[in-house]
């Protein structure tokens, strides 16, 4: 069987988690991707953490391994003209170029996406900024804790926070910036489809910003339309359930229809409470609120969220555990689903990845290789596919280029 | 518009609420043509309510939030619970390059509309069903909205104070699932461009979460560590926060990540003395004593606009940003002149503010054509233009309800 974007060349000039996560989604699915590394010290994920063992080491940061995989990589020094050289060779070979260096580095280096579509016109070129090529702030810088804020991500959150006076924070992880390379690679490849029909090329522009922002596309637009400020009390939406303690840790419950809040009912035996006519009917319930999760805390408390999971589930009641990053790697569903999957990587051995939340029945997700080391394929690329000699890579090496 | 890069592509949709309807409309703003089959007798969630505000919404067509997720495509309305109804789903199949569901796993081959079904209609069919759980697996008929996904996925876990329960989840986690259907389809898309076939994809919104949080993942995985809720706190950077400013409920985002910043950061708020201050010396001083440094920061930000902060510390190069809200979001300087706000013409709605696609395509930039569809609105192109049936057959399936 072969990989949905077999044949798709891809080189990638980027560090952290956008620009690689984008390109990994690719690299994954079967593109032949290309990253490209300062020498010495790499991808800034590789110095960041969690490493095995809690070691800093530039080859065992989970991020930079999870992030990379399926890649090839090479290093090279794009400032020094023979770097740029070579980057032009590359670039002259590649179908997609995803880069997310500062705003006219690009072009400061004659590399700018008008030049480059002399030589190559079928090139993808995608710059992915923080805040864009636009507008008074394209040239501010921000680390992903700014943009969770600037794209109105963490306003909202944590959902329900006891008051304001705390202030909102980021969605855990670096899920913002993940979701920054989601979109980006949706448009990659709405633009790949459209090289496979004209053979043209052309430039992406991803704000990290409005990529973040696209995913509160409803959110964001109730105050221009309703003049509501959405907050992350919750208060413009009272409704009984959400996250609830029980005996282990926490459950969400939400029921937005009717048979789902009396299946809830049902798990908890049809207190008398619930069949009081406030709670009977949706509307005042909603008024409710607070005494009515008061009331189903007092026996999610008493019980284990697995049990509330399976035994409300059987009632097709939308529940669920918040699990924890053990819970999932021990999940039953995600092992059934073979969402894990083992690789061995040079210097650490078998390791668990995550795969990909779809199954193609005509292509199999595959982890074929590891996260590069730094400059692991520097022969491979640079002798086998633009065709310098040993001697060549020895020289540049020697001179810092790569 | 100009076109964008799926003309061409047409993609039928037994879809609902925000999940399924949004990742077709990425493709809509793609340039696919988007066919919508609904009906009155089960009507789309999105149509009735605001799951944000808790607006109700009196007719079908009134719902803004239906709108901001089914721009440019067309409606069809087909009560599936009639053979004939069923059967005028795989006619659409026939002439469709994708088809995608997002009802509960078992739902669509019981209505004779599964893929093995759809596939004896047109052999190069992709379909992606999207579901809670997936389509396999002892979970895979359990039901869940986003606040599920988020929790199932594990993003719950890790998001809000560190002294205070999880984070629940609303629609931003349906449209995370939905972009990446979007990517899914376009995978196969390519692929079939290149070899002529298409293909099944199981997808599951639990695990469109969980892949967002790999290097997470990853910390179980090598080091046993269970990581949890830290506010807005970093593995290195501090500060690393969000103070408040001027205003009701008004805050600034500030990261430090180098010393250089660190100094930046000091001449901003006229404390040189800081920057010798042996606390604070270096990033790994910095990080332990956050607790002290945080509130001399506040100190500093509270009487000040956000923008006045962000715009000072910038200059010094230092990252900072505020934390904008959606009466923020529509207000700031840099989005407006990005123009990510859009209004378009509804026909009972009126003007609508929706966002623009999340991406600009140089050549092939497509984007937002027309409104969401009325209930139904496109029946008549549908059946006739399309499906080639005749004004009378069309009259003869709404009498009996078949087109409703």
């Amino acid at each position: 069987m072969g990989r949905a974007l077999e044949g798709m060349k891809v080189l990638e000039l980027c560090s952290m988690v956008s620009g690689p996560y984008c390109t990994k989604l690719m690299a994954d699915l079967g593109a032949e991707v290309i990253k490209v590394e300062p020498p010495g010290k790499g991808d800034r994920a590789r110095s960041m953490p969690p490493f095995q063992g809690d070691k800093p080491s530039k080859e065992k940061s989970g991020l930079f391994l999870y992030l990379n995989t399926n890649k090839q990589g090479v290093t090279l020094d794009p400032a020094r003209p023979e770097g740029k050289k070579i980057l032009q060779e590359l670039i002259q070979g590649a179908d997609v170029l995803v880069e997310d260096r500062p705003l006219g580095e690009m072009e400061g280096l004659g590399l700018g996406y008008e030049t480059l579509k002399k030589t190559n016109p079928g090139l993808i070129m995608t710059s992915i900024t923080p805040f864009g090529r636009s507008g008074p702030f394209k040239d501010y810088r921000a680390h992903s804790l700014n943009l969770a804020h600037a794209s109105g991500q963490a306003y909202l959150l944590p959902l329900l926070s006891p008051h304001q006076r705390r202030p909102p924070v980021k969605v855990g992880g670096y899920t913002s910036d993940y979701d920054a390379g989601l979109v980006a690679a949706v448009a990659v490849l709405g633009a790949f489809f459209w090289k496979g029909i004209s053979g043209a090329g052309q430039f992406i522009e991803i704000s990290k910003q409005e990529a973040q922002i696209s995913m509160q596309r409803v959110e964001s637009v109730t105050y221009a339309n309703d003049q509501v400020v959405m907050t992350r009390t919750g208060t413009q939406r009272p409704m009984p359930g959400g996250v609830l303690p029980c005996k282990d840790g926490h459950v969400v419950v939400i029921t937005p229809e009717e048979h789902q809040w009396d299946a809830l009912m049902e798990l908890l035996g049809n207190p008398e409470w619930s069949k009081e006519p406030w709670c009977r009917d949706r509307v005042i319930r909603a008024d409710h609120t607070d005494e009515i999760n008061g009331y189903l805390a007092d026996w999610t408390r008493r019980h284990t969220k697995e049990e509330i999971f399976q035994k409300g589930q059987a009632l097709s009641c939308p529940v669920s555990p918040c699990q924890s990053a053990e819970d999932l790697v021990k999940s039953e569903q995600l092992e059934a689903r073979g969402f894990f999957v083992e690789n061995t990587h040079p210097e650490m051995g078998r390791l668990k990845f995550p795969s990909s939340p779809y199954r193609f029945s005509e292509s199999p997700w595959r982890l074929e290789r590891s996260a590069p080391l730094l400059g692991e394929s520097n022969k491979e690329v640079y002798c086998g596919r633009l065709g310098y000699s040993r001697e060549d890579i020895e020289k540049l090496k020697k001179e810092g280029v790569i | 518009m100009r076109q964008g890069p799926l003309k061409g592509v047409r993609l039928t949709e037994f879809t609902s609420a925000w999940a399924g309807p949004y990742a077709t409309c990425l493709l809509g703003f793609l340039g696919a043509e988007i066919i919508k089959v609904e009906s009155r007798k089960r009507l789309d969630h999105s149509r009735s309510l605001s799951f944000s505000t808790g607006k109700e919404f009196k007719g079908p067509d009134e719902s803004e939030v239906f709108d901001n997720l089914n721009l440019n495509k067309r409606s069809i309305t087909l009560n599936l619970k009639k053979p004939e109804a069923v059967e005028i789903a795989k006619k659409l199949a026939k002439i469709s390059d994708v088809v995608m569901e997002n009802m509960r796993p078992g739902v669509m081959p019981r209505l004779g509309l599964g893929y093995e079904a759809l596939r004896a209609e047109r052999e190069d069919l992709i379909y992606l069903s999207s579901s809670a759980c997936g389509q396999k697996g002892p979970q895979r008929e359990y039901v869940g909205y986003a606040p599920t996904f988020a929790a199932l996925g594990g993003v719950s876990y890790i998001t809000g104070y560190e002294d205070w329960p999880p984070s629940n989840f609303m629609g931003a986690i349906d449209l995370r699932s939905a972009t990446t259907a979007a990517l899914a389809i376009l995978a196969a898309l390519c692929q079939r461009q290149r070899t002529g076939r298409g293909q099944y994809i199981d997808m599951a919104s639990q695990e469109t979460i969980s892949v967002l949080i790999g290097d997470v993942l990853m910390d179980y995985i090598m080091n046993k560590r269970v990581q949890t809720r830290k506010g807005n706190r970093d593995h290195l950077m501090a500060p690393h926060n969000c103070y408040r400013c001027k205003g009701e409920d008004r805050w600034i985002s500030i990261a430090v990540a180098t010393d250089e910043e660190w100094r930046g950061l000091c001449e901003a708020m006229s404390r040189p003395d800081l920057i010798h201050d042996e606390r604070f010396a270096g990033i790994h001083d910095r990080y332990k004593n956050q607790e002290a440094l945080d509130p001399l920061i506040s100190e500093w930000t509270r009487d000040k606009d956000y923008y006045e902060v962000m715009e000072v510390l910038q200059k010094k190069g230092v990252a900072a940003a505020p934390s904008l809200s959606s009466e923020g979001l529509f207000k700031d300087p840099h989005l407006g002149e990005r123009n990510i706000y859009r209004q378009v013409e509804h026909p009972v709605i009126g003007e609508d503010w929706v966002l623009s696609p999340p991406w600009r395509l140089s050549a092939t930039p497509g984007g937002i054509e027309r409104h969401s569809p009325l209930l139904g609105e496109h029946n008549g192109y549908v059946l006739g233009e399309l499906l080639g049936m005749s004004p009378e057959e069309i009259h003869r399936l709404e009498q009996d309800e078949v087109v409703y």
